[in-house]
């Protein structure tokens, strides 16, 4: 009986390091398409810690796997663009790493500890809140720069000098969030549902209550629910309808919303909706039908239908390496890159230099620049990391999103 | 008439519930070990359903028997390997395989079916009954999800209690040793237990992803723990209790909401869990058994 009980052990065990084995060749295999050979030849010999000079070795966590892995292999796939197009330019060059935390804060300390041990000059940080909360704490104390392409909440900057953001901070979105609502009146009674146990949805909704408050906006309704409490809806909507909701702000990812456009409609329930970031992504859900997204509105840095020349080559990149249409967190992974390559170039960096020197440069460099980017131009950076870029508004329609204005 | 409404909303989300503690219910009442996994062979019925009704095009009844069969296939695999070898070890240690297991199914299907959300198809469409002039609605998966639920608690409840097999496995829930001097083949009892427990689980799973449509590979583990709850609170081994454990879990859960806070719900439901484990121990159904010296 024990035999067979180690056995079987033994046998468990195998699989689990089988099954960890193809994540990591996963990611490596991003070093593999590098058309760069001099950034590939690196990759086995330096010695650990230690920059090899070649290239710039920059570093993230996400979700490659998991609930949220749209997110991180969106991050993943833009990144790994970027970092070709730039490497096949000459010039700088860059050496991606991308380790997969399952947007869970233990994983993603695990996940940084490796992208250190590996020599990450740069950072970018992790995909989702509350990992990159915890890993913004260790590229600080390590004094290694971190730029989070989505990583909103308020916390993954609070008190840090050296760690910036792509995408708008939490309160930014809720802020102009109401702004865009009560400019263009979309609403006159406004329900919204969050999700209380996220940092993300939690940040979002309170500086949207403050800003409605501020504007005059009447929110009739006012319902959470949690992890593990995701699936019915019908109380949260029955009083949103029952207040006279024509408008309800959904501070969420998009799949609990996914939910809650399909039960509405079972009620027979059709006010307008107003998402933020995080809904992005809801039509590549496999089987999604998206009449039920019709009208959804939702305030995003950035749209795929744009015919802005550097978007379209993008997008029409991305669809034939990917197979899909990258959404925004995608947009802000590829401007993620850049800003690193711009910031790099005008203050003089070698690859050579040792992570903290870098920090340094890069600090001094955000703080002044202004970068232009798929999600935005004449983006500028204040000393707490935030970002300034215009919001824009798109509504889907016909399964594609269209601008607002 | 909001009353209601949230009453129906209650017994939906509650007849979900139940249907999964049924399974898990059964399993434990007769192999007296928690499986764990339960939720997670929901979710691999749940993905055999929606590809042999959304890829192949099957019709949803032939989609959901090839899901009881898969199921079940897989029911007497894990048990064979996983707690089989382990049938003399004390419970804890096939409790914690029994997570093991749950962890591995939920990986096996991150790799074989990726983690990016399916929408699944209902399989009884998304009609819906309207009394008093529409004020009222209830929408057909609740009716078959419910009707479904009586027709699995009469069927498991005649076949242990009338069936030759039904009689071997009460026999080997009450004692293997004894069970097996009489010439019943234990083993084989039990795989057929754990067959039958995971071809419920997969109607279980296409009735919970009909009634709310996303499919990921954790869809079955927080209902799984809900119904887990459900069935010690109507009395874990009782077959009738997991019915009502599973009603009244969703309903409370659904008026908590409604009446007295979303944000307290998962609390309130759980505090009323304690109480009434606190007044009856055994659950709701639950008989007490008395340690014999």
């Amino acid at each position: 009986m024990k035999k067979k009980f180690l056995g079987l052990l033994l046998a468990a065990s195998m699989v689990l390091t089988l099954a960890a084995c193809s994540n990591s060749a996963g990611t490596t295999s991003s070093n593999a398409a590098n058309p760069n050979p001099g950034a590939q030849s690196t990759a086995g010999s330096a010695p650990e810690n230690t920059p090899t000079g070649a290239a710039f070795k920059i570093g993230g966590t996400g979700p490659l796997t998991g609930a949220n892995a749209i997110y991180g292999n969106a991050v993943k796939n833009a990144a790994e663009i970027a970092v070709d197009e730039i490497n096949a330019m000459g010039g700088i060059q860059f050496e991606l790493r991308f380790e997969d935390d399952v947007s869970d804060p233990e994983k993603a300390i695990n996940a940084y500890n490796v992208l250190k041990d590996w020599g990450m000059q740069l950072s970018m940080g992790s995909v989702t809140s509350k990992p990159c909360e915890v890993t913004a704490v260790e590229t600080y104390a390590d004094r290694i720069f971190a730029l989070t392409p989505s990583a909103s909440s308020a916390a993954v900057l609070e008190g840090k000098d050296n760690q910036f953001q792509i995408c708008f901070i939490d309160p930014n979105q809720g802020t102009a969030a109401a702004q865009y609502i009560a400019d263009k009146k979309l609403g006159t009674k406004i329900a919204v549902i969050w999700k209380n146990d996220d940092v993300y949805s939690k940040g979002i909704y309170e500086t949207f209550m403050k800003k409605a408050g501020e504007l005059g906006l009447e929110v009739v309704s006012d319902t959470t629910f949690a992890d593990g409490n995701d699936t019915d809806f019908s109380v949260q909507l029955a009083d949103a309808q029952s207040n006279g909701a024509d408008l309800i702000f959904l501070p969420m990812y998009y799949q609990p919303a996914s939910l809650i456009f399909a039960q509405a409609n079972a009620m027979g329930y059709a006010p307008k909706y107003f998402g933020v970031d995080g809904m992005d992504g809801i039509l590549s859900m496999d089987g999604f039908d998206a009449a039920l997204a019709e009208n959804v509105m939702m305030i995003t840095p950035f749209s795929a239908t744009s015919t802005d020349e550097r978007t379209a080559s993008f997008v029409k990149k991305y669809q034939e390496q990917f197979g899909e249409i990258p959404n925004q967190f995608a947009a802000d992974a590829y401007d993620c890159i850049y800003a690193y390559k711009q910031a790099l170039v005008n203050a003089g960096a070698t690859a050579d230099m040792s992570a903290k020197e870098i920090c340094e440069l890069m600090i001094e460099q955000f703080t002044t620049m202004s970068f232009d980017g798929l999600t935005g131009s004449g983006m500028t950076w204040d000393a707490s990391g935030a970002v300034t870029k215009v919001p824009t508004g798109v509504v889907i329609k016909d399964g594609v999103y269209v601008s607002l204005d | 008439m909001t009353f209601l409404n949230f009453l129906i909303s209650g017994i939906s989300l509650g007849s979900i519930y139940a249907i999964i503690a049924l399974g898990y219910t059964m399993v434990y009442g007769i192999a007296k070990m928690l499986n764990f996994a339960h939720g997670d062979v929901i979710m691999v019925g749940a993905y055999i359903c929606f590809y042999a009704i959304s890829r192949f095009e099957l019709p949803p009844l032939v989609g959901i028997l090839l899901a009881m069969i898969v199921c079940m296939l897989l029911g007497i695999i894990i048990e064979r390997l996983a707690y089989k070898p382990l049938r003399s070890a004390p419970s804890l240690a096939v409790l914690i395989t029994a997570i093991g297991v749950s962890y591995f199914l939920q990986n096996a299907a991150l790799l074989l079916w990726t983690p990016n959300p399916k929408v699944f198809p209902s399989v009884v469409g998304d009609g819906k009954v309207e009394l008093f002039g529409g004020q009222l609605t209830i929408s057909h998966v609740t009716i078959v999800t419910i009707v479904a639920c009586v027709a699995i608690m009469i069927f498991l409840t005649v076949f242990t209690e009338s069936t030759k097999m039904g009689k071997a496995m009460r026999a080997c829930s009450e004692d293997k040793g004894a069970a097996q001097l009489m010439g019943i083949n234990v083993n084989a009892t039990i795989s057929i237990t754990f067959a039958i427990g995971s071809g419920l689980a997969a109607i279980a799973g296409a009735l919970l992803c009909s009634a709310y449509p996303t499919l990921i590979p954790t869809t079955g583990s927080m209902p799984g723990i809900k119904a887990f709850t459900a069935a010690v609170f109507g009395g874990i081994g009782s077959i009738p209790g997991a019915l009502l454990g599973g009603l009244l879990l969703g309903v409370i859960e659904i008026f908590a909401k409604a009446y007295i806070s979303t944000q307290l719900s998962d609390a309130i439901v759980f505090a009323v869990l304690i109480i009434v484990l606190l007044v009856k121990p055994a659950g709701l159904l639950g008989k007490q058994i008395r340690e014999k010296v």
